[in-house]
């Protein structure tokens, strides 16, 4: 059988002539090794100082001292306090309220910390609170531990005392005072009270300081029509739980538009009761969460939103109309004006008249959501100052400039005039927290503590007074703003005693330590009375609003937001809930305006994501090399594109990602007239989890129903049982077993309730899962691989047909096999304007579990209180289990995450490290892992209610997850305490399996999502 | 027993106290005379008192919160120390000249009022106090010489059995060779020779050939190696004896045991967290700002006195203590103590759970600490060993209300009185892995 073929090694060898073959076939090598070199000159060797024996000898006592220390177990020390705070007990954890004020979030919050660590943020769910923390506000706890934090001040780049900076910075006031110079203090939105007071006193003392309020993302037009109506600088309150009618034109309000936070009361209304709920019909641009959870979204372009917005405005208060010819936004001016009081209308236009004409619209139908007198103070910049303070930069007419929390060399499109400017000011200070775009150009930076380290306070909410407390001592040599602002008034005391010297004014009564306990205190407030104004000349000046060529409508992630958290890995890790793509922006095109620049996506063989890149035009700035994503709903005529990204100073390399959308930011403007253009030849490479668009009408993986039907038909109809085939008879899926069940009826028996309707998919629940659990972050060209180790996701799902009940029709009415084939591959496509679904989905915690029943080593396995166990140390990494899983929820530990330079993210480094939760195992490669449905805090639980001598209450079992969902949509506890909330909805008629057809029984189920279409 | 013998072994100080104070010192006893004319006191009763009262604060000769009260009669006159001890306090504030430099002296810190003591106590206090110091070394030798007469009873009995055997087994070859010896001489006396054995074929050959028993000798060494093989793995990693030396020499007996303090007193938190807690140093020093120095009878002949007054002055540099100004200096240096009881970071364990719950005596799983000078870590810390317990182990469900329904509901189904944490769920991966 020998075979006769010749294999070549070379092209060489074809000529028989060739010097090297023949040289080869003689000599192993081509050239001769040059041993000689070493071992030629005897001498040498000779009197070498190593020699051969003593190399032997080396050899020998490193290999025996090498396996000795082997045998032997590692000495590990136990430091215990030589003085323990008496709070602080060894493996118990503590809670503390504080707040975040960030200029960008807002909210009250618990803090969990151990052994004087905090390691996560909780919502704070007392009475009153302004709970709501999003992804961003979760994952703040880990940019406490950034490594690459500012960590002293810096004077001209060069290390400096706290002494010496607030010498400098008061010698510069004082000079400035003296001549007459202008001092400008540029601050984010800082909300605080006791803040602005001590600007106040500094104002008192150098007349010529001014304050200028910079938000890196403006709501400067919100805030004037707000003040010019109300009289505060402030946004409207919304409670959407008192609306039937929710109309929201170009508002994500269920992200970050006006401070977000709106999830809780809009799911409220949401969870279908006596047969009613809310109708929520959005028009917008891009696709927003808002958007995604709409009952009826109509795509407009900026142009047409603000006509609509006019349509609106004249079938409830009269006058004349836009002439937009648009039967849905018809139909919807028709709902609201029917819905009277009980109707409500939002908007998030960038225009001053739009604003305007929403605070009448609202007035004019008296809505019962509308509550301009609980306003939101959490925005208060002013985009005409800031603007000012550049052209005036620019003249060299500011001798100081002070900026806390804000990076305009980052964050304005004209930076490079900021930056000019900036050579011109004789001081200039910036307080941060990272040496950042800005703080990199300054004189002085000035290293802040992170909010986790500091007191101070902050109004969110008329009337409602927080306060923030520090959690941990600070980490490096770092000074509060305010704390150098009393030293530059003279004023020796700390800014806590001032704090708590200033704070009785603002608590109504309550005592101080109970503040500080419960994290914020109320009082009451007058309500504000409107002043007139002529809303009909705004809706005019809008009717005329005409679109010219393509808009760009820049707009913030649920992940990124303003971008001041850039550095955190797991918000760069955090999938959008809209595209699903990780670690990038990108530009969002509608399919129609994409096949006419002919853009494109496209999927690669391994799995990953490409897409075309598009150069950007907005005026004379050009953005190049801007990935492309192709957006079903998109607004034909319009591109997104997201703030936050393209951040170069004070990152890790691997979080340099994506292209800075600021730099088309052109006077605060979030809508500017773009061209794109297609960049040839390159092509970019997502790192996007989910490549699967549509649910190819599946219409059993996300049950949906409409009202109408769910309010007028049987279960049955809307919530069916799947039917499998036994002896050849059709019988419901709950009936047929394969296995025998155990009796669960005892103890504990855990479930977790996600109802479809609540779920905004806003994320906060996958950052809460990552911190509780120590789940790696692995980057993204892993992430590219499929090798993301979320252990909870959310799915997102597109129909193909309008709705996907058109999908399920389409699927049902196909047969034929070349006609399956054609529809099917039609039906992978998402509609223009889709409906959208999110689902998340962690392990199911199947009672009859595919899983385990192939784990060759028993490493997985199930507990009587209904978990699926994984025992990590028992996982021998053959990936059965994931294979074998319907639900694709376990991850697998490709490489070793932790303390390796290869994934250089917080978990690689010691002050990264601090961060993990040290009642959760850190797991090692090579084992699968997946969502554990938090048995440790289960456990936590039990064991606290045992110490007690007393059973659990329902309210004490909480998964990560459920613990962060704000709206209400997750809910855990035990369905065997028949009082408990979870065991009333697991009886709900909504209620659903998973896959329920395949027989496994999960412990986790879904609630049928029911949309309001009328 | 172990009080009883104390009291023997102070009896016998005081026995050889007596005889050498009423053969040395008659100036003394004369100078007592007048005294105990004036209602003089006992020197034993007064010694008892001052137990009790006193020396929480005071000690001899040395100064600890409060001065040494050696030949304290002899400083001040009697009517004021009783006036002192019943209400110190009054005494100051009456504006006395000399109380008022009494307690600035001793770093302002104030007396507790002894108001129950009689005057009759005083006395007795202060005679004991005017005691002569006791010579150290004589004393010393008492328990000492004790100790190794006992020592060496045991030990000699063990060596005479086993020299004696050795000889026994010693004459015994020495007479087998001689008999040999003896036998050889008769044979050759009688002309029979001893033919020289048979060439036959060594050993190792005739074993090599044997092809049955070259297999099953094979087959045994094989079982032989692998149970050793399986128990030299099965012992890595566990670390049971691990007894490190520590930075302080800290005797558990000496605590635990001689003194009964009980564990929890220290390891606190082992009631409510998962960890049992190293005592931070500030809970040594709620006794040891009084207990600078270890008693005499603590020495033992392993460790002496002096060795266990230096471990305190480790602790005391380490809190930062100054026993002379009785001040905290603030310069403190944390012990960097050597973990004993090392858990795999994917188990989970949780002390409050045992101890609270349960109600597990410590030394189920810890030993008997009471006893140990050198703590040592007593249980494999093993799987199987966990799983054993929690088998044979039944749940403490009485006055739980957490485990009142779900003890009645398991323990019908099960059919039994009493449920073991296994049946509990207490074998399931996950609640110890995750």
């Amino acid at each position: 059988m020998a075979s006769n073929k010749k294999y070549w090694k070379s092209v060489e060898e074809l000529n028989e002539n060739s010097s090297i073959v023949e040289t080869l076939r003689n000599n192993e090598f081509v050239e001769q090794i040059p041993v000689d070199e070493f071992l030629g000159n005897k001498e040498n060797l000779s009197t070498a100082g190593t020699t051969r024996r003593d190399f032997l000898k080396y050899v020998g006592f490193s290999t025996a001292a090498a396996s000795l220390a082997a045998c032997e177990g590692p000495v590990v020390k136990s430091i215990p306090y030589v003085v323990q705070p008496e709070e602080i007990i060894p493996g118990v954890a503590d809670y503390y309220a504080t707040t975040v004020a960030d200029g960008f979030d807002f909210a009250n919050i618990l803090i969990k910390t151990r052994e004087g660590r905090p390691i996560k943020v909780e919502n704070n769910k007392l009475e009153g609170a302004v709970s709501g923390a999003n992804a961003r506000v979760h994952a703040s706890v880990l940019s406490l531990y950034d490594s690459l934090r500012l960590k002293q001040p810096k004077i001209a780049g060069k290390d400096a005392t706290w002494a010496e900076v607030t010498a400098k910075i008061k010698a510069s006031l004082d000079e400035a005072n003296g001549k007459g110079g202008n001092v400008v203090v540029l601050t984010s939105t800082t909300a605080s009270p006791s803040t602005e007071a001590l600007l106040a006193e500094l104002k008192a003392k150098y007349p010529t300081v001014k304050q200028v309020v910079y938000d890196a993302v403006s709501e400067s037009n919100a805030l004037d029509a707000f003040e010019t109506v109300y009289g505060v600088r402030g946004f409207a309150g919304y409670d959407f739980s008192k609306a039937d009618v929710i109309v929201s034109v170009g508002a994500d309000f269920l992200g970050d538009w006006q401070g977000g936070g709106y999830d809780a009361s809009y799911a409220k209304g949401r969870i279908p009761k006596n047969g009613k709920m809310s109708k929520h019909i959005q028009m917008e641009a891009n696709m927003s969460l808002a958007g995604a959870n709409a009952d009826k979204r109509i795509p407009l372009t900026v142009a047409q939103q603000k006509q609509a917005l006019v349509e609106l405005y004249s079938a409830v208060a009269g006058g004349a109309g836009s002439g937009l010819k648009n039967a849905e936004v018809a139909k919807a001016a028709q709902q609201l004006k029917t819905a009277g009081s009980k109707g409500v209308v939002v908007t998030g236009l960038d225009d001053l008249d739009a604003q305007l004409l929403v605070l009448a619209i609202n007035a004019v139908i008296n809505s019962e959501a509308f509550n301009p007198s609980a306003t939101k103070l959490v925005r208060k910049g002013n985009a005409k100052e800031v603007a000012q303070l550049v052209a005036d930069m620019k003249a060299g007419s500011v001798h100081t400039l002070i900026m806390n929390g804000v990076n305009p060399v980052y964050t304005l499109a004209n930076a490079k005039d900021f930056a000019e400017g900036l050579k011109k000011v004789k001081l200039s200070v910036a307080f941060s927290l990272k040496e950042d775009e800005t703080a990199a150009l300054t004189t002085i930076a000035a290293a802040v503590p992170h909010y986790l380290e500091s007191w101070g306070d902050a109004s969110l909410v008329r009337g409602h007074y927080s306060i923030m407390q520090p959690t941990i001592r600070p980490l490096f040599d770092t000074k509060q703003f305010q704390e150098v602002l009393l030293s530059l008034l003279g004023n020796s005391t700390a800014y806590y005693d001032y704090l708590k010297g200033f704070a009785p004014t603002q608590l109504g009564g309550k005592s101080w330590n109970q503040t500080v306990h419960d994290g914020f205190a109320q009082t009451e407030v007058a309500p504000l009375t409107a002043a007139s104004f002529d809303a009909s000349a705004s809706a005019s000046k809008l009717a005329s609003a005409k679109s010219s060529g393509l808009e760009l409508v820049l707009y913030t992630k649920t992940g990124m937001g303003d971008g001041q958290q850039a550095n955190n890995p797991w918000l760069q890790e955090f999938p959008d809930p809209i595209t699903r793509v990780s670690w990038d922006n990108y530009v969002t095109v509608s399919k129609k305006d994409a096949e006419a620049l002919k853009l494109e996506n496209w999927n690669v063989a391994n799995g990953g994501l490409n897409g075309s890149y598009a150069t950007l035009k907005v005026g004379d700035t050009t953005l190049t090399k801007v990935p492309v994503v192709i957006q079903p709903g998109q607004a034909v005529g319009t591109v997104g594109l997201a703030f936050g990204y393209g951040k170069t100073a004070g990152l890790k390399e691997e979080m340099q990602v994506g292209v800075n959308a600021y730099a088309l930011y052109n006077e605060f403007n979030a809508v500017q007239n773009v061209t794109v253009t297609k960049e040839e030849g390159d092509e970019h490479e997502f790192a996007c989890v989910q490549l699967q668009k549509t649910l190819m009408g599946r219409g059993d993986i996300i049950k949906e129903t409409t009202l109408e039907i769910f309010n007028t038909k049987d279960a049955e109809v809307w919530n069916p049982v799947p039917l499998v085939s036994l002896d050849h008879k059709e019988t419901p899926s709950t009936e047929v077993d394969l296995w025998e069940s155990f009796d669960r009826s005892v103890a504990h028996h855990f479930n977790l309730s996600i109802d479809l309707n609540a779920c905004t998919g806003c994320g906060a629940c996958v950052i809460a899962c990552h911190a509780e659990n120590n789940v790696p972050v692995v980057g993204k060209s892993e992430v590219r691989r499929s090798r993301d180790m979320h252990w909870l996701r959310i799915d997102r799902y597109y129909s193909s047909q309008d709705t996907f009940e058109g999908d399920v029709e389409l699927k049902e009415n196909t047969s034929g096999m070349m006609n399956s084939i054609e529809t099917f591959r039609g039906m992978e496509d998402p509609a223009d304007n889709p409906q959208v679904a999110f689902q998340p989905v962690m392990c199911q915690h199947c009672n009859h579990a595919p899983c385990e029943t192939v784990c060759p080593v028993a490493a997985t396995s199930h507990g009587r209180e209904g978990q699926n166990h994984m025992a990590y140390n028992r996982c021998v990494g053959t990936r059965y289990c994931a294979n074998n899983c319907p639900y694709k929820v376990r991850r697998f530990n490709w490489f070793l995450y932790n303390k390796n330079s290869e994934f250089d993210y917080h978990m690689n480094d010691d002050l990264g490290r601090m961060v993990l939760n040290p009642d959760v195992n850190v797991r090692s490669r090579g084992v699968m892992e997946k969502c554990s449905m938090c048995i440790q805090m289960t456990q936590a639980s039990k064991l606290k209610a045992k110490r007690e001598g007393r059973p659990v209450k329902d309210e004490e079992f909480q998964t990560a997850c459920s613990a962060a969902c704000s709206s209400g949509a997750m809910v855990f506890g035990d369905v065997n305490d028949k009082e408990s909330e979870v065991a009333k909805l697991a009886e709900d008629a909504r209620m659903y399996h998973l896959l329920e057809h395949i027989g496994t029984k999960p412990n986790v189920f879904y609630h049928v999502k029911v949309r309001n279409e009328k | 027993m172990k009080k009883v013998g104390n009291h023997k072994s102070f009896s016998k100080i005081f026995f050889s106290l007596a005889l050498t104070l009423s053969f040395s010192l008659s100036v003394f006893s004369q100078d007592a005379a007048p005294e105990a004319a004036a209602g003089a006191g006992d020197p034993a009763k007064g010694k008892e008192l001052f137990n009790t009262n006193c020396a929480a604060c005071h000690k001899l000769d040395k100064k600890a919160v409060g001065p040494a009260l050696r030949g304290v009669a002899d400083k001040y006159d009697k009517e004021w120390v009783y006036k002192w001890v019943h209400n110190s306090a009054e005494l100051i504030k009456a504006g006395d000249a000399q109380a008022i430099k009494v307690f600035e002296e001793n770093g302002k810190v104030p007396m507790t009022a002894f108001p129950q003591l009689s005057n009759q106590d005083i006395d007795n206090i202060l005679a004991y106090t005017s005691e002569p110091a006791a010579q150290p070394k004589e004393t010393a030798s008492v328990p000492d010489a004790g100790g190794k007469t006992q020592d060496t009873s045991s030990g000699i009995s063990n060596e005479v059995i086993l020299g004696a055997l050795t000889l026994v087994l010693a004459m015994l070859v020495v007479m087998l060779l001689l008999v040999n010896n003896v036998l050889r001489r008769i044979a050759k006396a009688n002309g029979i020779e001893i033919g020289a054995s048979e060439k036959s074929l060594p050993l190792w050959k005739a074993f090599a050939r044997n092809q049955f028993l070259v297999l099953s000798s094979v087959v045994i060494f094989l079982l032989v190696a692998a149970y050793f093989v399986y128990g030299y793995l099965m012992q890595v990693g566990v670390d049971q004896g691990y007894a490190p030396v520590q930075p302080i020499h800290y005797s558990h007996k000496i605590h635990a045991g001689d003194n009964g303090i009980d564990c929890k007193y220290c390891h606190s938190s082992a009631r409510v967290s998962k960890t049992s807690g190293i005592p931070s140093l500030n809970v040594c020093m709620n006794c040891h700002k009084n207990i600078a120095e270890v008693a005499e009878s603590t020495a033992t002949p392993e460790h002496s006195k002096a060795f266990y007054d230096e471990q305190i002055q480790k602790l005391y540099a380490a809190v930062g203590w100054d026993p002379a100004k009785q001040a905290y200096t603030g310069k403190t240096q944390p012990v960097k103590w050597v973990r004993i009881h090392n858990l795999p970071d994917f188990v989970y364990f949780n002390h409050s759970q045992h101890v609270t719950v349960a109600g597990v005596e410590c030394q189920k799983c810890h030993g008997p600490v009471e006893t140990y000078e050198v703590m040592e870590q007593f249980a494999p810390l093993t799987m199987g060993w966990c799983i054993n317990c929690h088998r044979e182990t039944n749940v403490k469900v009485e006055d739980n209300e957490y485990y009142k329904k779900i003890h009645e509901e398991l323990s019908k189904k099960y059919g039994v009185d009493k449920l073991t944490a296994a049946q509990m769920g207490g074998l399931e991966c996950g609640k110890c892995h995750y």
